[in-house]
């Protein structure tokens, strides 16, 4: 299999194992993030290991009004993963507006901007695949991170409505669900062994999910239950719960 | 975070702080502020990559720099794992010119151990393969050292343990080889004498045996010598010619969870011992293994040190000089037996000859073996160290758990030298709870 992957917010570690799952199978890849050219060293490493090109290019995905020339900017891609996203923890964001806005702002509204402007390149061209990555936080708002989780709820939203525009067009859409990832981003929480993935778990089902043309994945089949579950608990009981 | 530090045989448990730096700058953060130790995969057996202070992980530095098609030089992060190194430059004809028993070990990890394999003899450890390591020190300094520049560093570094600094990035040279496949010959010996004249008439490049460690008598040292060499194309059935380099990929099982202490007593070892004689008397004479079967038996099954049960076990390796192989494995291999501890691997190998300050290897015969951790493990552990020192053996730190300090410094006075280059460059800040439990 063959077809170029362009990768935003690919400085992050689950678009690092995303890259290296798709450059094993032979993809050629677009790497995109803020100062690009300090992803030179993990670009030459994939071109190393699995003999295809890596191209820089720098993106931020606050700037929205920047995405539609970004998308012009080069070649459509026959994949694009969207990996940007932030989290912060929720005390910090919950009485500071601006901390607030920037996180919806990371999590749901650039990432939504770019994938939208891709959308209508690709229903256009009459194929490509979208995978926005999303998080079971958005599943339901807790008290623990419910700024995010909102955010996600959002994106995961506008994922949902994509597919469904684009489902006669050529343009397949996934939603990826990882569950807790043992990443940077969450270097210093407790996880609990048995629900956490590894990066490249994450890389290959988002690899497998657009081999297969899969709609929302979870990445540990786990995640799907307990989630199922959480959403089930009747708001009355549980508004009382702590988790 | 904290973490848990415990090696592969999962004895002793360490937890402590474990940091998974990015970048240099990441590294030098972290030293100097008490003794810290780096570790790559966790696949040492005892407490050597550990320090409950602080260790390092290093797998956060995996980046692969550059490589040389002519040469076969590959440059890259310490971090970075065999078995990706094989992924990528196997199918472009190259291979790791020494491996270990594993390829889920990290290239830092190597260095710091001076790994050996099925033709340390004829190849050296892994050291004589490196072409040079960046190591940052205890001032947080970078230093590029080789057999050239920098050499003291370079030899104290290559089987230092890590005790001399951080390794950050190194150059090995990968070997040609002609395809994935090797060329396998099972001989079976009768007893230690035959085993150790298969070994001395050898010719190929990789040689090792496994050993029956309960069979007594005539039948002491009755093993399987396993003699292999890369294959060649015309080695190779039709199908498998046109594309040398590929192998079929192996199916992963795991252990899924501790087998409980029951499983393993001198019965079933005796049972499983005899049987996997017989099954490999069967198999003898010539055979063609891909790369993964043959050298990481063990990698197929994840988490396979669960055998052993939540105590953990102990893997015991020792090298005894040329001269003394043969009274000195007969004595180790009696004791064994005489207890009915024994493992289900028990490994024999020939190492030729080298010249390190603290690297393992030397001119003569390795033996590994692994027990189940229990009191009467540990008193057989410390009386083979009786054999072993009156032998002029020595020990492997890679896979030591349990050696007193006496002993360690007794079987090898390099270390004595190696403590004291050491305290002279301030490598102090670097400590493993094994260096510290061993006084190196």
């Amino acid at each position: 299999m063959s077809g170029s992957v362009t990768i935003l917010g690919a400085r992050s570690d689950i678009a690092m194992a995303c890259a290296h799952a798709f450059a094993a199978a032979g993809h050629d890849l677009v790497l995109a993030a803020r100062g690009s050219g300090t992803l030179r060293a993990a670009a030459r490493d994939l071109e190393l290991r699995h003999r295809i090109s890596v191209t820089l290019r720098d993106f931020d995905a606050t700037a929205v009004e920047g995405h539609a020339d970004f998308v012009a900017g080069a070649d459509l891609p026959d994949v694009v993963i969207c990996a940007v996203g932030a989290l912060t923890p929720q005390e910090e964001v919950q009485d500071n507006v601006a901390a607030s806005v920037a996180l919806m702002r990371a999590n749901f509204e650039g990432p939504a901007a770019v994938l939208g402007a891709y959308a209508t390149a690709m229903a256009a061209r009459g194929s490509g695949v979208i995978v926005g990555i999303s998080s079971v936080a958005g599943d339901r708002g807790r008290a623990t991170n419910y700024t995010y989780g909102a955010a996600k709820a959002g994106f995961t939203a506008f994922l949902s409505g994509l597919r469904n525009r684009l489902a006669g067009q050529g343009v397949h859409v996934v939603t990826v669900k990882p569950g807790f990832v043992a990443t940077r981003m969450t270097e210093n929480m407790d996880l609990p062994e048995k629900l956490t993935a590894a990066p490249a778990e994450v890389g290959q089902a988002v690899l497998k999910a657009v081999e297969k043309r899969q709609d929302v994945i979870y990445v540990r089949a786990v995640w799907r239950m307990i989630m199922g579950i959480i959403r089930l608990i009747p708001e009355r009981v549980f508004k009382k719960l702590k988790i | 975070m904290r973490a848990d530090l415990s090696g592969w045989g999962r004895f002793p448990r360490v937890f402590g702080d474990l940091h998974r730096p990015r970048d240099a700058a990441g590294v030098r953060a972290l030293i100097g502020k008490g003794p810290v130790i780096a570790r790559g995969n966790g696949r040492s057996y005892g407490d050597a990559a550990a320090q409950p202070k602080c260790t390092i992980d290093m797998r956060g530095m995996a980046h692969m720099l550059s490589f040389d098609a002519e040469t076969g030089v590959l440059e890259a992060e310490a971090g970075v794992m065999l078995g990706d190194v094989i992924a990528a430059f196997l199918p472009r004809g190259w291979f790791p010119p020494v491996t270990p028993g594993t390829k889920f070990v990290t290239l830092g990890g190597m260095i710091a151990a001076d790994v050996h394999g099925k033709n340390h003899r004829r190849d050296g450890s892994i050291g004589r393969h490196v072409d040079w390591v960046d190591v940052m020190g205890p001032d947080g300094t970078v230093r590029r050292a080789s057999a050239r520049d920098n050499s003291d560093l370079f030899a104290r570094t290559v089987g230092g343990m890590g005790l001399t600094g951080v390794i950050l990035r190194a150059a090995l040279r990968l070997m040609p080889v002609p395809s994935g496949w090797i060329r396998q010959e099972t001989v079976a010996a009768a007893n230690l004498t035959e085993a150790m004249d298969i070994f001395e008439t050898a010719t190929t490049r990789y040689s090792v045996a496994w050993f029956d460690c309960l069979a007594r008598g005539d039948a002491l040292g009755r093993s399987l010598v396993m003699l292999g060499d890369h294959a060649e194309p015309q080695d190779l059935r039709d199908v498998r010619r046109a594309a040398p380099y590929d192998v079929p990929v192996r199916r992963a099982r795991r252990m899924p969870l501790d087998a409980p202490g029951f499983v393993l007593n001198r019965h079933t070892l005796r049972a499983f011992n005899r049987l996997y004689y017989a099954a490999g008397l069967k198999k003898r004479g010539h055979s063609v293994v891909d790369w993964d079967s043959y050298f990481y038996p063990l990698d197929a099954i994840g988490d396979w040190n669960r055998i052993y049960g939540r105590r953990g076990f102990a893997q015991y390796q020792v090298v005894l000089p040329l001269a003394a192989s043969h009274a000195g494995l007969t004595a180790l291999l009696g004791a064994i037996s005489e207890t009915g501890q024994g493992s289900f691997l028990a490994v024999l190998k020939r190492l030729g000859a080298q010249d390190s300050p603290l690297s393992f290897p030397m001119e003569g015969y390795t033996l590994a073996l692994d027990f189940p951790v229990s009191e009467a493990a540990l008193r057989l552990l410390d009386h083979l160290d009786a054999i072993t020192l009156a032998h002029g053996g020595r020990h492997y730190l890679a896979k030591d758990s349990r050696l007193s300090p006496e002993t360690f410094h007794r079987a090898d006075p390099r270390a004595a030298l190696f403590t004291r280059a050491r305290a002279e460059e301030g490598c102090g800040v670097f400590g493993s709870a094994q260096s510290e439990r061993l006084k190196i």
